[in-house]
């Protein structure tokens, strides 16, 4: 855990150096989906007793915990290992693999931290009902968990920076669409929901949404992120020895 | 002299292709090892092998008596590396990559202070500890660099290409703490491309071609067996030849054998020389 924290420490240091600058940006992109989605296109849309502002607001903050901690991991990781080449530094270090891919992956993990709580405050701001539990935490930061773990995978999987590409095209974004954030998957046809089951962010989505708004928990979604958590986990660690001795 | 590095019977092999071709080299304890070679040759293939980079294709490696394939992490402790890019973390300070590395090296907050201190006065960049990577000039990253690799005080040093883009003054510099590192002990493995380098720094040199070690010496030694003296001779006025004499007196001799049309000079041999006639091409690649 300490060779863990090392790793960390050196991402740490360069996030508090550009910290405020990094607050904003990252709520560039929610806030734009909360004001297009919440308050237009979802303006006066009723779904079984919850305004669409407060359905729409748990699966943003998915979507954000989503696309920081991937690309807070990931392309930090890519960019490293292909551009600036300091990551055989870290390969030539006296440290465990373990340690080096969980190093690599906590910093995803504490820009998508950072980033859904920012706009958690925001979102509080405008849909104070939206209720905050441990379930709820636990549920973001197993969301943060598995994407920073994702965006490690495809940084040691990318042969270039357009590989890294192609995948946000391929994966990412049909996920920001498709994935459970804006609309019910009530509201698909049967075929298309077991679909959709198979991304995590649905999974994701669906849990925040219920402990956000106080519902039922679907454990099987949490169980569903908890499998592909490991999913990835262990192909980045599978994918990290293929590239070192 | 007992051995820091033992390489037997190295393969690299890229679809079919042997970068590295059957490697034997010994380098031994407190030695300046010097790797020469063109482009393509494959000595950085073989640092990045040596330095658990790269998985070689079959072949024994040896570290400071340790087997590189058998136990990585231990070989990982007992060297420090330059490497030919600029492999600093561009988001933080010259002080904080240094710290960084002391980190995964596993030294006490005590130690780290200590160390990052006395390095950067070594290297004379205390005065831009602060400073972010991208805000100091070639010389001081590649300064920087060389503080990073010594920080856990490594037994041997590979310095893949160090002086690459410096300007002279810069280079000779580097060079001085080179001889400064090796004179407390430091085993050095270098390449580079510049052959007053290898020349004015190393004790022994390999010249690399096409992955095979294809001679072996000290740069005199080396010298002395292609012949101490040179001429040059200009044929038709644009075309060089090249001739080697044990001595000027020799080479004198010869001189006077030639049609006195011929433009020739005469001067001491030198270890690109040497790697002309050995693989005929210029160091350089060109």
């Amino acid at each position: 855990m300490i060779d863990a924290y090392s790793i960390l420490w050196a991402d740490l240091t360069a996030l508090k150096r550009r910290g405020p600058r990094y607050l904003i940006t990252t709520l560039v992109s929610p806030v734009l989906y909360l004001v297009a989605f919440g308050w237009g296109l979802g303006r006066g849309i009723n779904l079984n007793g919850t305004s669409y502002l407060e359905f729409v607001i748990p699966g943003i903050i998915a979507l954000t915990a989503m696309t920081t901690s991937f690309n807070g991991a990931g392309a930090r990781l890519n960019v490293d290992r292909l551009f600036y080449r300091s990551f055989d530094e870290c390969l030539m270090a006296p440290i465990g693999l373990t340690s080096l891919l969980l190093g690599k992956a906590l910093i995803g993990v504490v820009r998508g931290i950072i980033s859904s709580v920012a706009f958690l405050v925001v979102a509080l701001l405008i849909a104070p009902r939206i209720h905050i539990s441990v379930p709820f935490l636990l549920g973001l930061l197993l969301t943060c968990l598995t994407f920073a773990f994702l965006g490690v995978l495809a940084a040691l999987l990318a042969r270039s920076h357009e590989d890294m590409a192609t995948f946000g095209s391929l994966i990412l974004m049909p996920m920001t669409f498709l994935g459970g954030t804006f609309f019910s998957l009530s509201q698909v046809p049967a075929g298309l929901k077991y679909a959709l089951y198979s991304l995590p962010l649905t999974h994701s989505s669906l849990f925040l949404r219920a402990a956000a708004l106080d519902q039922p928990l679907p454990w099987g979604s949490f169980l569903a992120l908890l499998a592909f958590f490991v999913a990835f986990l262990v192909g980045g660690m599978m994918a990290l020895k293929r590239i070192s001795i | 002299m007992s051995k820091m590095i033992e390489i037997t019977g190295l393969i690299k092999d890229y679809s079919g292709k042997k970068v590295v071709d059957g490697l034997d080299l010994e380098v031994g304890r407190g030695e300046l090892f010097g790797f020469l070679g063109p482009n393509g040759a494959g000595k950085t293939t073989t640092i990045r092998i040596l330095t658990t980079l790269t998985k070689p294709s079959s072949g024994r490696i040896l570290i400071n008596g340790i087997d590189v394939a058998k136990n990585p992490a231990r070989v990982k402790s007992e060297f420090g590396i330059v490497q030919q890019h600029l492999s600093l973390n561009r988001d933080l300070t010259i002080a904080e990559n240094l710290e960084l590395h002391a980190r995964m090296h596993h030294l006490s907050p005590k130690e780290r202070r200590e160390r990052i201190a006395d390095l950067l006065d070594y290297v004379e960049l205390s005065d831009h500890a602060d400073y972010l990577i991208d805000d100091v000039s070639g010389g001081m990253k590649r300064r920087a660099m060389i503080a990073r690799a010594l920080i856990h005080r490594p037994k041997l040093l590979f310095l893949d290409e160090p002086t690459v883009g410096l300007d002279a003054q810069t280079r000779r510099r580097v060079w001085d703490l080179i001889r400064r590192m090796n004179s407390v002990g430091t085993t050095v493995f270098l390449t580079t491309h510049y052959i007053e380098e290898a020349e004015a720094l190393c004790q022994r040199v390999g010249v690399l071609h096409h992955g095979k070690i294809i001679a072996i010496g000290s740069p005199l030694s080396l010298r002395q067996k292609l012949g101490m003296t040179a001429v040059e001779m200009n044929v038709n006025g644009n075309c060089t030849e090249y001739r080697y004499f044990p001595d000027r007196a020799k080479a004198a001799e010869f001189i006077q054998t030639l049609p006195s049309t011929e433009r020739v000079i005469m001067r001491e041999s030198n270890l690109e020389d040497v790697f002309i006639e050995l693989t005929g091409q210029k160091v350089m690649g060109d």
